[in-house]
């Protein structure tokens, strides 16, 4: 199975393809449409700016056919800003439209009006933080709820969207860490970087793509 | 809550860790590859080298092992040393590191902090700052933005070349100004406590991380788990060195630690 990065022009993707390499698999890193269009699993890595992501994934025509393939819920990772772009849209130095698989906003982490907060929660949230797994019978997840896994961003995902939701974390407020439909998963988190726990999860992510078929 | 970090810190010189690290079980115990797995297996929350190559092809030795390191290691590691333009962060950042860390080239010229943060994000712009406290009379006179430069009420100064050189900058400032130019965490290192073993500068730490928006790790002067506990309940992480290559205190034992004294830690 050849796992397909999307290369877009921003930022550090071979982490990601070093995880997958990790775990036996063949990951490919591109920007050739033809190739993405072939793909059987894409992945989606997210560092940059939303505005940026968008402009990018626009000029090289994805849009389309993006929205589409996650219309069906068709093997896919987002992490990062390849999870925040699934939403509706983004207020990231402005306001964007993302791709809208998913009802929900991009927001600012903002602690300016509590002060003794502010003193604590730095933004960007960067470290190590808890997943809290919402569903129990989540295959992506089994075993993992409580975990430490690896975030950097300053924006945050609002949803309410209880179907789709597989973790949340607290960072002042609680939020949504992580969210999965079917073949479709994307983290806020980035779990290439991880440890094991972020390994695991990308395993089961393979795994349950080749159990569904 | 979000875990507050503790994170190893290794010298690499062509592409080899130089000052003794003994793990038992190592193979080769020189090896950078090697010895961030170790740290990765003890329950180190991230990594830092400092790469001091002298040699001219310093850019391909660094390449090899951020790359080797890359394939291995997946917990987020910051690689620092001498770096001074875009291209060489566009290759540490490419071979798989996370993020860089500047310091005397963000002294000699603060552009480049906001350069680098505009074209890779400030995520992977960590600023270094070697601060000293204030003992004599000024020697060094900053010539750049006046709003940083030392006044009659300053107490720390901004030291470059490894703790060397005073630059006239007064530490408290510097730190406020560079996360406005795009730092996008701030590596703080007191060349006061350094290799004293009688813990961070908890005073400095302090001020400067209540007055920045930005994760501020501290380094220099750590001897036991108390003083680690010190800085954590200060700023969000804490860099070792020697206590942790020399085999005095294991990761384990620190968040142990830590754990005791109320402060969060990934375990």
């Amino acid at each position: 199975m050849e796992i397909i990065i999307i290369d877009y022009g921003v930022g550090n993707v071979r982490s990601v393809q070093k995880a997958f390499e990790f775990l036996g698999c063949e990951a490919v890193i591109t920007d050739n449409i033809y190739k993405i269009k072939e793909a059987s699993v894409l992945v989606v890595p997210g560092q940059g700016a939303f505005a940026g992501v968008m402009r990018n994934l626009t000029n090289m025509g994805l849009v389309p056919y993006l929205k589409e393939y996650l219309a069906k819920k068709r093997p896919f990772l987002g992490i990062c800003l390849g999870f925040q772009i699934l939403f509706e849209k983004s207020f990231e130095n402005g306001v964007y439209d993302g791709l809208g698989v998913f009802p929900g906003e991009v927001k600012l982490f903002d602690f300016s009006d509590d002060v003794e907060q502010k003193k604590k929660l730095k933004v960007p949230h960067m470290g190590w933080n808890k997943i809290n797994v919402v569903n129990d019978s989540n295959d992506f997840y089994k075993g993992l709820d409580g975990s430490y896994v690896y975030f950097v961003h300053s924006y945050y995902v609002d949803s309410f969207d209880k179907n789709i939701i597989s973790t949340t974390t607290q960072y002042g407020h609680s939020y949504v860490s992580s969210v999965q439909s079917k073949n479709l998963l994307a983290t806020q988190f980035h779990p290439e970087k991880s440890g094991l726990i972020g390994i695991k999860i990308l395993d089961n992510f393979i795994k349950s793509i080749t159990w569904q078929g | 809550m979000l875990a507050k970090r503790i994170i190893p810190c290794l010298d690499v010189t062509e592409g080899r860790v130089v000052k003794g690290v003994n793990f038992v079980d190592l193979r080769d115990a020189g090896d950078p590859v090697e010895l961030a797995k170790k740290y990765d297996e003890q329950g180190a929350d991230e990594l830092v080298f400092l790469d001091i190559t002298a040699s001219s092809d310093k850019r391909y030795i660094l390449r090899d092992w951020v790359e080797r390191t890359a394939a291995q290691v997946f917990i987020p590691f910051t690689v620092g040393g001498g770096i001074k333009d875009v291209e060489t962060i566009r290759d540490i950042l490419n071979a798989g590191a996370d993020k860089v860390s500047i310091n005397t080239a963000a002294v000699k010229n603060p552009e480049f902090i906001s350069n680098s943060s505009r074209i890779f994000g400030s995520q992977c712009i960590v600023v270094a700052i070697d601060a000293r406290s204030i003992v004599q009379e000024q020697v060094a006179v900053w010539d750049g933005d006046p709003s940083v430069a030392l006044t009659a009420e300053s107490r720390w100064e901004v030291y470059t070349h490894g703790g060397r050189y005073p630059t006239g900058i007064d530490a408290v400032k510097w730190a406020g100004y560079i996360e406005e130019l795009g730092a996008g965490e701030i590596l703080l290192t007191s060349m006061d406590h350094d290799g004293t073993k009688a813990g961070y500068a908890v005073e400095l730490t302090k001020i400067i991380s209540d007055n920045v928006n930005i994760p501020v790790i501290a380094s220099g002067g750590a001897g036991n788990c108390d003083h680690i506990v010190e800085a954590l309940q200060v700023c969000e992480a804490a860099l070792l060195a020697s206590l942790l290559h020399y085999g005095e205190l294991t990761i384990q034992q620190i968040k142990e630690s830590c754990k005791c004294s109320g402060i969060e830690v990934r375990y």
